[in-house]
């Protein structure tokens, strides 16, 4: 009987959130990303006065105010899951919508420096930070709509009654990739729009 | 067998195999040509002898991948095949054509061949792997077209499984990435651009989702383990394979006139697709020691997770060894990439069908496996043909570095057949490696024809 409690309070204190298979993918992605930054930086070095001048042709306001919007969103995704977590799963549906729409905004702010950028002539060819440049954060761009589309999934299940305050692992899931986006763009911007 | 209809996948095995001895007759006699040049000539000359070796092999997969969906998309599916006389005729024309092509090769100059078979009126030959002429391809997409309508048409109107939906993607995959062989345009650049959508794009891309779904098959039916564990990791074994090995195209895009950025795309996503094939070895290993069951069929344990370990090794670790492009701007095209060539072709894509082969053939012929003589002799086979596969590919790596440092590293380059007879004592040991390799596909075939008085029956 004892050994039970102690076996059962041993999995609360490692419990890993979300699906097994999620984290499993999650490395593979921060591994993918974590190339790409070092190879960005072991290509810097080597061109430390192009990689600055272009640097500064970036919009850091933009940058900054994405940054935020992920923050943001990433803390309602806290919230759905804590939500849900309490049995309430109509308050998890909208903070979900409220970090999908984060995102949302991540995306417009996105596509219009994108666009500023095309429209001046900009493309991967045109130098090796630019290329880094775009090639990076369309690659997050990417991974923003893949999260934006797994929280969707997990809302309408949260919607239909899918998820309860003993079974909420889809939940986790839906929000520990969208962590993972979120840490990836907290390292990205420094990186790529600020150090100098 | 749980249906009827799973029998036609005998028919493809059997000719699979068949085809199989001949590519390796042929891979046997152009290891010889490596050092006794005119052996065969003018007969059988160097380039032929590699069209029929590469060719066969493309074909004999194919026949393989296609009695291993006959096979196992019913039993998914829980109902008898769509139109079992539609896998026949297919099968029937499959093998003709393929026959007539390889005859083509033999029989007549190449280029009299490309006249004989109109090549003017759509031209598509010429180009390495992608050798068959116009009608042939032409006969591969109706081929093709047929096997995915009845293979599809069961899965759609039977039970669903991520095996069989896996397995689907693949194969559609497979068909429409076939149709840039017909996309032969006169820029070589676009040419091997988009000839690599062909190549690439199989090898490293829907070929691996047919490999995982068929794995995680056998896997499912000798170990007794959940479908839902499986399917799992089958799910992360395709997103690691398509994120990796989509864009690890690049790799092949460093010197052939595509923009620079390749450089940076190709390596940092190529150096990513030996994971997914980790990930497929330990999937295989994890599941195979949480089985429920005793399967009686030892072998077909034995080929999957040799599958599981040589495409890693073959495919995931020689492929690294020169994917990078600094590396490769030394290596491109020495025989290192043979190396890697014949390791992750057999670990990856023979074995697997051999996997199928072994699990399912006892079965087809009645027996749930085979008695304990023909295991034994089969296993002796593997041995024989997986063991002589790593000599193979140690001496064509052996063979490459020293090609690398003596034509093109060290300060005094020399001319590339001078370095060739230089190399000549790796050719002979790869050689003698191939005829062994030889020696244990006789074996395996002989494991067939084991009399067997004690086979296990259900």
């Amino acid at each position: 009987m004892n050994s039970t409690v102690k076996q059962s309070e041993i999995t609360t204190k490692y419990h890993l959130p979300g699906d097994l298979a999620i984290w499993v993918f999650i490395f593979a992605e921060l591994l993918v990303f974590g190339i790409f930054f070092l190879s960005y930086a072991f290509s810097r070095a080597g061109n430390v006065e192009l990689f600055n001048k272009y640097q500064q042709t970036l919009d850091t306001t933009s940058g900054a105010i994405n940054t935020l919007l992920l923050i943001t969103s990433s803390y309602f995704v806290v919230r759905a899951v804590t939500a849900i977590k309490s049995g309430d799963a109509q308050r998890c549906v909208n903070w979900l919508a409220a970090a999908i729409a984060g995102g949302g905004g991540f995306l417009v702010i996105k596509v219009m420096e994108f666009a500023d950028k095309f429209s001046h002539g900009v493309s991967l060819g045109t130098n090796t930070f630019y290329m880094f440049y775009l090639s990076m954060t369309f690659f997050h761009f990417m991974h923003v709509i893949l999260g934006m589309i797994i929280l969707a999934a997990v809302l309408i299940k949260a919607r239909s009654g899918g998820y309860s305050e003993t079974e909420y692992t889809g939940v986790e899931t839906g929000a520990s990739y969208w962590h993972m986006v979120d840490l990836v763009w907290i390292v990205l911007f420094p990186l790529v729009y600020v150090i100098r | 067998m749980k249906y009827q209809s799973q029998s036609v996948a005998k028919l493809y095995f059997i000719a699979a195999i068949g085809l199989f001895v001949g590519q390796i007759l042929f891979g046997v006699i152009m290891g010889l040509q490596y050092v006794i040049g005119d052996f065969l000539f003018p007969y059988i000359p160097f380039n032929v002898a590699r069209m029929v070796h590469t060719n066969l092999l493309i074909v004999w997969l194919l026949f393989g991948f296609m009695g291993a969906s006959y096979y196992l998309v019913p039993e998914e599916a829980e109902r008898e095949l769509y139109a079992p006389w539609l896998a026949k005729l297919l099968f029937w024309i499959f093998l003709f054509a393929g026959a007539a092509t390889i005859l083509g090769y033999l029989l007549v100059p190449y280029a009299e061949l490309a006249k004989l078979t109109m090549n003017d009126l759509l031209p598509t030959m010429g180009r390495e792997f992608l050798e068959q002429p116009t009608i042939t391809k032409i006969g591969i997409v109706i081929v093709v077209l047929g096997f995915l309508f009845n293979v599809g048409m069961t899965v759609l109107t039977g039970r669903k499984t991520v095996v069989t939906i896996v397995l689907l993607t693949g194969l559609t995959g497979l068909a429409v990435f076939f149709l840039f062989a017909f996309y032969n345009p006169v820029n070589i650049v676009l040419d091997k651009y988009f000839w690599w959508w062909v190549v690439h794009l199989w090898v490293e891309g829907v070929w691996e989702l047919i490999m995982g779904a068929i794995l995680a098959f056998v896997l499912i039916k000798i170990t007794g383990v959940d479908r839902e564990v499986i399917e799992k990791w089958l799910y992360i074994i395709i997103a690691l394979t398509l994120i990796s090995g989509i864009i690890g195209t690049g790799h092949h895009y460093f010197w052939i006139g595509a923009p620079s950025y390749w450089q940076w795309f190709g390596s940092i996503f190529s150096a990513l697709e030996p994971i997914p094939f980790f990930v497929m070895t330990l999937f295989a290993f994890n599941v195979v020691n949480k089985r429920r069951r005793e399967h009686p069929n030892k072998v077909a344990t034995l080929w999957a997770l040799g599958t599981a370990v040589m495409a890693f090794l073959g495919a995931g670790v020689w492929g690294f060894l020169h994917t990078l492009a600094p590396v490769n701007y030394y290596t491109h095209g020495t025989q290192i990439t043979a190396a890697h060539g014949h390791m992750a072709f057999y670990g990856a894509y023979v074995m697997i069908v051999l996997t199928i082969i072994s699990y399912s053939m006892p079965i087809m012929r009645g027996r749930v496996a085979n008695g304990p003589k023909a295991q034994v002799l089969e296993m002796w086979s593997f041995w024989l043909m997986t063991v002589s596969m790593v000599f193979i590919t140690l001496f064509l790596t052996g063979a490459g570095i020293l090609q690398v440092y003596l034509q093109r590293y060290s300060d005094t380059p020399l001319g590339f057949m001078v370095v060739q007879e230089k190399i000549e004592l790796f050719y002979w040991m790869r050689e003698i490696a191939g005829v062994i390799f030889l020696i244990g596909l006789i074996v395996y075939i002989m494991s067939f024809f084991v009399k067997h008085d004690d086979e296990v029956t259900a």
